[in-house]
């Protein structure tokens, strides 16, 4: 579903401030594949997030999705596929329209002059319902009014409202409370799993990292380190994981949000 | 003052209040709602204003309107040209515009800086001969601003609740979800900075026909006054649906002008115009930012007299 193929980035090239935030990265998904990434504070994570969604041209590589090649494709065009929520639960909605006009904005139906007709009303109604945050009865209310963890919830179903090919996840629940963590990623594994779609996600979460979808990836400076799936994922523990990060990156593992258990 | 002196000067503001408010509902759309400040729209008034006298005095008082909305949506194109895709930082691209249109708007009125319409048929004039013999006859300029401005409302409440409305109100507010709504902020843009020009122009055309004169400065301070009727407007009906939010913008524009009408005679001179609209919008803007300030310097003050 998603290629990547030997794509590098180097920021500020030629100045004191150069940093090369990925090196040489390849990666290939499955459709249907959910690999949560790990990784050092710096590590390209983010950045490489960046890169599959267009906001910087790489310096070198490619990167298909579903078999297209998107690497000069401009960011909006290349969002009709992918579906991304960030950290910041801000960053997904826009707070001064109202929960209805959001949703009307991600569904995308119909022309530019098209409006939101009476069943797409009730058929955001019901989406929201399975929410169970009771945003189906402020619906006429601002975003900017919702809390972290509803806005969050909010975008994930506006990314998702149209499956879209690839969903990018960069530590989505990190700014939440933990049980509201808890639930938008409850939300995150059911609508995956019922679209089956291919879904990268960025945690500081060790067990989350291990538990959540079928694959693991670790990246270092730049590049993946570490890619474990299949048979040798399973009775994994965190502590396997920390070790094969040392073995692999030469360094043991820094990320000063991380969470072991 | 007397009762008909007061009416009079009621319908004198409810007039240019009127006319102006389609400026005001431009910068709703630009301002508002697209978060760029327009400073265009000084030259664009003006441009519709020469476009549309120059027309009418060929004889097409009818095609003034037309022509003068569209040439507002060709200096909204401009400006969103050069701070969309030509990386000219937003506020400096309609200045550039602005001062751009002031040659433009002379070229436009033959190399002079001053054209009469006292003998032109103008929408006005039609309009008197229109309703030359109904009850109407006294208000005609009034009814044909009334309709302007109910369609420009009707048009901006149809238009800002379908697809591309609500994109372009989302590029104001968060243009990373534009983007990743897989809409191009740069389209929006630009359609917004369009439409709203094209209401700006056919402001500047009716104002030019109802004082059937236009000159080179009729639009000079425009951008300030329909501010501060747009702040003004929003104190009043700043909430809820769009429709009451345009029906408010409309509501201030009017207060300003009312306000104005009658400072005027309480003998403020006229040159004061521009003097009260721009502290009407530094008071607008800053009263609740000094608000919000308050009591942190009111907790200084009283810390130190603790001392």
């Amino acid at each position: 579903m998603l290629k990547i193929s030997g794509i590098s980035k180097t920021f500020n090239p030629g100045t004191v401030n150069e940093k090369k935030a990925i090196s040489e990265l390849s990666l290939h998904l499955e459709p249907g594949d959910f690999a949560t990434i790990i990784g050092s504070n710096g590590a390209g994570k983010s950045t490489l997030f960046n890169a599959i969604c267009g906001d910087f041209q790489t310096d070198s590589g490619a990167i298909q999705l579903d078999g297209k090649d998107i690497t000069f494709q401009p960011a909006f065009a290349r969002a009709r596929h992918i579906g991304r929520l960030f950290q910041d639960p801000m960053r997904g909605s826009a707070p001064g329209m109202s929960i209805e006009e959001n949703l009307a904005l991600a569904a995308g139906h119909g022309g530019w002059f098209s409006r939101v007709s009476r069943a797409e009303k009730e058929h955001f109604r019901q989406q929201l319902a399975l929410l169970g945050m009771g945003l189906e009865d402020r619906m006429k209310q601002p975003v900017g009014l919702l809390s972290g963890g509803q806005r969050q919830a909010l975008t994930l179903m506006m990314a998702t409202m149209v499956p879209p090919k690839l969903l990018l996840l960069d530590e989505h629940t990190a700014a939440l409370d933990p049980a509201t963590a808890e639930k938008v990623l409850q939300i995150t594994r059911d609508v995956v799993e019922k679209h089956q779609i291919t879904t990268l996600m960025v945690t500081h979460n060790m067990q989350n990292a291990l538990d959540l979808g079928n694959r693991t990836l670790m990246m270092d400076s730049g590049r993946i380190v570490l890619d474990i799936q299949g048979e040798k994922r399973q009775g994994m523990t965190v502590a396997d994981l920390l070790e094969q990060f040392k073995t692999n990156a030469g360094k043991t593992l820094d990320n000063d949000r991380i969470l072991l258990s | 003052m007397t009762l008909p002196a007061m009416l009079s000067l009621g319908q004198t503001a409810l007039e240019l209040g009127l006319i102006c408010s389609l400026t005001v509902l431009a910068l709703f759309l630009s301002y508002s709602m697209l978060n760029v400040c327009d400073l265009s729209t000084d030259g664009c008034f003006t441009l519709g204003a020469a476009v549309g006298a120059v027309v009418a005095i060929s004889g097409h008082p009818f095609l003034s309107i037309p022509a003068a909305m569209l040439a507002g949506v060709c200096s909204g194109f401009v400006t969103a040209l050069l701070q969309t895709r030509m990386g000219v930082d937003s506020l400096l691209a309609g200045i550039i515009v602005n001062t751009a249109l002031y040659s433009i708007n002379i070229a436009v009125m033959g190399g002079s800086s001053l054209l009469n319409m006292n003998r032109t048929d103008t929408v006005f004039t039609m309009a008197k001969k229109f309703f030359a013999d109904t009850p109407l006859a006294g208000q005609f300029e009034l009814v044909v601003v009334i309709i302007a401005v109910i369609l420009v409302i009707a048009f901006l409440t149809l238009f800002l609740g379908t697809r591309l409305g609500l994109a372009i109100r989302a590029t104001g507010n968060n243009p990373d979800m534009v983007r990743s709504s897989s809409i191009n902020p740069v389209f929006t843009t630009t359609v917004g900075l369009c439409v709203a020009n094209a209401f700006t122009g056919l402001s500047g055309c009716l104002l030019a026909q109802a004082q059937k004169s236009v000159d080179i400065n009729i639009g000079q301070g425009i951008v300030t006054i329909a501010l501060a009727s747009l702040l003004i407007g929003s104190t009043f009906l700043g909430r809820g649906g769009i429709l009451p939010r345009a029906i408010g913008v409309v509501l201030g524009s009017f207060i300003f002008r009312l306000v104005y009408t009658i400072a005027l005679r309480f003998n403020m001179p006229a040159f004061m115009l521009k003097l009260v609209s721009s502290v009407i919008v530094v008071l607008a803007i800053s009263g609740p930012y000094l608000k919000s300030h308050f009591p942190m310097i009111y907790r200084r003050l009283t810390a130190k007299k603790g001392e």
